[in-house]
């Protein structure tokens, strides 16, 4: 490691108070992470109104650009919970859609690459596991809801697959019991993981850059190809943020379906 | 051997792990790459399956990673 230089990739998902300070236990903190949250939900918010303008207008005044975008991402997501649970998945399309915008423009705010100043450096709040689990928690309550008030205790009869032999039912009954339940942990884990590791690799890279150009000499050559292989990355981690937010939405879909139509 | 050391051994075996997940992905995507160049018109329907094989090939590369993290940070 180049002298003086410390690399500190952790530094940048430090959740630092705003407004009021964490001293004796005090939880009421406006931190950057709040701030950010609020951030995404105005952007979300600006996003959804600007395009539910002219839902009224006469029928040759289709809207503009902005609202067919606004249709094309409700359609979307309409058209994957359908697939996946059916008519009945109407009425579970909002919390699919809620789910999925969220964590789409919260991932690609995160990326967003301005730091110049303190607070203004982007947070991404889904490098956090309490927010990602929180939400797999609302799903997971959706699902078990869902299941025992469709079903009551036929719910169980999720766990036993149908068409086996009964000593295959013991033997698969706390399999399935166990996959089931590290459904909530799996699904938080993972948009909370695929942003944590993008921004440590982004981080370690962009430490090269400096740390080359400080060395002078062959680390120019390093700083070079260090600055490229970031700007991959952040290709990268945009495609990342959309895959992991409809990776979400669909296993949010996938699961209540589960627990919609046993089987 | 102290444990600093034996820290930063264990996330490094773990991140072998990673790489093995990367086998899953890449297997994931190309058999659908090759089945769907063969039917071109049943591929679009079956984007999400492929989405679904791709979460979980990833999540036990995931695992990995958090297992380095959990050695390097949290023991």
């Amino acid at each position: 490691m180049a002298a003086g230089a410390k690399i500190d990739p952790m530094h940048q998902f430090v959740i630092q108070p705003i407004a009021g300070s964490f001293e004796g236990g005090n939880p009421f903190v406006f931190t950057n992470s709040a701030l950010w949250t609020l951030i995404v939900l105005g952007a979300i918010t600006l996003f959804m109104l600007g395009g539910m303008r002219r839902e009224l207008a006469p029928q040759p005044n289709f809207g503009g650009r902005w609202q067919v975008m606004v249709e094309g991402l409700i359609g979307f997501v309409d058209d994957m919970v359908g697939a996946s649970i059916g008519p009945e998945g109407k009425k579970y399309l909002p919390w699919v859609f809620t789910s999925f915008v969220f964590l789409l423009f919260a991932n690609l705010m995160g990326n967003m690459p301005f730091g110049l100043y303190g607070p203004a450096h982007p947070f991404t709040v889904t490098s956090q596991f309490t927010f990602t689990g929180i939400m797999s928690l609302i799903s997971f309550a959706i699902v078990l809801g869902v299941g025992f008030w469709k079903h009551g205790l036929h719910f169980f009869s999720l766990f036993v697959p149908p068409g086996v032999h009964w000593i295959g039912k013991v033997l698969l009954f706390p399999i399935e019991l166990i996959s089931f339940l590290v459904r909530p942990f799996s699904l938080g884990l993972r948009p909370f993981i695929a942003m944590f590791a993008g921004h440590i690799l982004v981080d370690i890279f962009g430490n090269f850059i400096v740390q080359g150009l400080n060395a002078g000499g062959g680390g120019i050559g390093v700083s070079i190809l260090a600055f490229l292989f970031v700007a991959f990355i952040n290709i990268l981690e945009l495609l990342v943020a959309a895959i992991q937010a409809y990776v979400f939405a669909i296993l949010t879909a996938l699961y209540i379906n589960d627990a919609v139509n046993l089987h | 051997m102290d444990l600093a050391s034996a820290k930063v051994i264990g996330a490094g075996l773990a991140a072998i792990g990673v790489g093995a997940a990367s086998i899953g992905v890449g297997y994931v995507f190309g058999s659908f790459l090759q089945s769907s160049l063969r039917n071109p018109a049943a591929a679009d329907s079956q984007q999400g399956r492929l989405f679904i094989g791709f979460a979980a090939a990833e999540l036990l590369g995931l695992m990995a990673f958090a297992v380095a993290m959990i050695i390097l940070y949290a023991i």
